[in-house]
């Protein structure tokens, strides 16, 4: 047992008798025998974790909110007032906020992400896949802050300039529409929001859609061209069907971006918390700018506890979107293998 | 008679495909051009406001007060650096061993399902909610806002991202491999050390670097963990600076200085995440 290989200093003389047929193989003990167990323990600690990180987060939410949900109850989703000075406080303006903005992203966003993926799957030719691919990524990878900041300063005055003011002198007078685009046309507010979100969830839908696309098997593409569909015949009977759990998980997965965002949101949308109108000109609130306003300088007690709540319930909704979104593109994954 | 009109109706079927077919094209190769025009677009006005605003002073001095002459973003750089460094080197490890036990380990157990699908939630759920967990454990607990904080915000955001990418690469290792090690009588910590991990090495850095890209531009975590500073501090116990809270509050002002700042900030701030989006990219290719 002392020839152990580790011990040995002369390992020349060891490497000869392992590459000569003649030697015998020398006998080794197991290295560190408790090594194997230790490590197993890292890695199980690690995974527990990551759920306990999540159950942290769940519990210190709940936790912190407490003092709101006992004062408020669930009446605070229902209501609009938001008063620090009086400690009155109700969440449905950032709510609606949250909501709004998301829905004008993925209005704007979904189809034009759905063009991209098309394009890079069936139309690019093969030297421009690579670049506009990488391009759409690094987009996605682009800080929010840089889209927020560009939002106010350079793309904010040119939305109010060019759209807002001609959408209001062409719509303004109408009944319906008049609502949507009255108020103040200054480029920040709901409309603002929404596009800026837009923009910044493009690229992640579009990737994710692109892969998406790219798992239907090239056999049941190419009998539908051997059948001499059309190109677009092709991408809406036989892509789309086939991954369409694939394509609605992706746009639930923008969606989540869209709602947890805090950067991109909060230099746009005014931060103004009132809800009289439907306007989408309108300056408005939603969670995360909120938060990102409030919380620092708000004292301990209720106000803190109440925007922890609407931290709370942002989490509830994203969780939600996120879970919804896994299980769809999971099952794509799992029905890949039986169905090709 | 019968057969031309047959004929007819094929022909404008035909006609009518085709026609519906080059619409959707073209609204296909509109919808490409829409995107890549917003990147240009954001990229141009980046880089043109954000060198009229980089000077040398930038990396020099402190954050001045408003309206003032001279001024840089040296102490938010520098918080930037080392709570983006301590993050990483905090949540390294975690993910990476996370990321071992889903791939070698869990595969088919309850504890490997659950880790995943947390982990992915972990991956996308929105950050500043993140930087509320850390406030309540952390800040309201020691009654001080803390780069230490920060860099515990910005670890949280780690963990996900590089489980995730260590989970796939570790994945894609042929089984081959380590059966053939197995056979060999190698212990499994060592196939996964010396194996498995090694050949999967590229991939990893792959994703601690696009990691390290994240957490750079993440400005929600550390509005309320780190806050900010407007001094220059080494010190993890107190409010520390960094660059996107400095951007942040300096945009959001009406002062002419501080704007100019920011753009600076930005600048830095774009260039360096493509920059590390680009070396992952370029490591990853080269290795795989």
């Amino acid at each position: 047992m002392a020839a152990t290989l580790t011990a040995s200093p002369n390992d020349e003389e060891i490497q000869m008798e392992r590459v000569s047929p003649m030697g015998e193989p020398p006998t080794r003990r197991r290295v560190l025998p408790w090594a194997d167990a230790a490590f197993s323990l890292l890695a199980h600690g690690a995974a527990w974790l990551t759920l306990l990180l999540l159950a942290g987060i769940i519990v210190s939410l709940l936790f912190g909110a407490m003092p709101a949900i006992r004062e408020f109850g669930l009446g605070f989703l229902v209501s609009t007032e938001w008063d620090p000075v009086e400690l009155k406080f109700g969440g449905l303006v950032m709510i609606y906020g949250t909501l709004m903005t998301s829905f004008i992203a993925l209005l704007i966003a979904v189809p034009v992400s759905f063009g991209i993926a098309v394009f890079l799957t069936e139309l690019s030719p093969l030297w421009l896949k690579r670049p506009l691919g990488v391009a759409i990524e690094l987009l996605a990878a682009v800080p929010s802050i840089v889209y927020g900041m560009w939002g106010l300063l350079v793309f904010g005055p040119i939305l109010a300039a060019y759209v807002q003011q001609p959408l209001q002198a062409a719509f303004g007078h109408l009944p319906v529409l008049g609502a949507l685009f009255s108020g103040p046309p200054v480029g920040i507010g709901i409309l603002s929001a929404g596009i800026i979100l837009a923009i910044m969830i493009i690229p992640y839908i579009a990737s994710v859609m692109r892969d998406v696309f790219e798992t239907t098997p090239a056999m049941l593409k190419e009998s539908a061209y051997g059948l001499g569909s059309t190109t677009w015949e092709v991408v809406s009977r036989v892509v789309l069907p086939y991954t369409k759990t694939g394509v609605v998980g992706a746009i639930m997965l923008g969606l989540g971006r869209a709602l947890g965002e805090t950067m991109a949101v909060t230099f746009v949308i005014g931060n103004f918390n009132q809800l009289d109108s439907l306007s989408l000109f309108q300056a408005a609130n939603s969670i995360t700018s909120a938060l990102a306003n409030e919380f620092a300088e708000a004292g301990e007690g209720l106000h803190q506890a109440s925007l922890i709540y609407l931290g709370l319930i942002l989490f509830f909704i994203t969780f939600v979107v996120l879970a919804l979104s896994k299980l769809l593109l999971s099952r794509l994954r799992r029905g890949e293998g039986s169905r090709t | 008679m019968s057969l031309s009109t047959l004929d007819l109706g094929r022909m404008r079927l035909h006609r009518k495909r085709k026609l519906v077919n080059a619409v959707a094209l073209v609204a296909a190769l509109a919808a490409m051009a829409f995107g890549v025009f917003w990147l240009i677009w954001i990229l141009v006005e980046t880089v043109s406001l954000g060198l009229g605003g980089l000077a040398l002073s930038v990396f020099t001095e402190s954050t001045p007060p408003p309206q003032a002459e001279t001024g840089g973003l040296a102490n938010a750089i520098v918080g930037s650096l080392i709570m983006v460094s301590l993050a990483t080197l905090l949540g390294t490890p975690i993910g990476v061993l996370a990321g071992i036990y889903l791939a070698e380990y869990g595969k088919r157990t309850w504890l490997g399902a659950v880790t995943g699908f947390i982990s992915d939630i972990l991956l996308s759920a929105p950050s500043i909610v993140i930087g509320l967990f850390i406030y309540s454990v952390v800040v309201a607990q020691w009654k001080t806002f803390s780069g230490f904080a920060g860099v515990l915000a910005l670890a949280l955001i780690v963990i996900p991202v590089v489980i995730r990418t260590t989970e796939n690469m570790l994945s894609l290792i042929p089984n081959a491999l380590r059966e053939a090690a197995y056979a060999l009588g190698t212990p499994k910590w060592k196939v996964i050390m010396s194996v498995t991990l090694k050949a999967a090495r590229a991939g990893v850095i792959t994703g601690v670097l696009l990691a390290l890209a994240r957490i750079a531009g993440e400005t929600a975590p550390l509005l309320f963990t780190a806050l900010s500073n407007q001094f220059f501090t080494l010190s993890l116990g107190e409010p520390m600076a960094s660059l996107p809270v400095t951007i942040f509050k300096f945009a959001m002002s009406p002062y002419e200085n501080w704007q100019k700042l920011a753009w600076a900030g930005v600048f830095l701030i774009t260039i360096g995440v493509l920059a590390l989006n680009i070396l992952a990219r370029v490591l990853f290719r080269n290795k795989s």
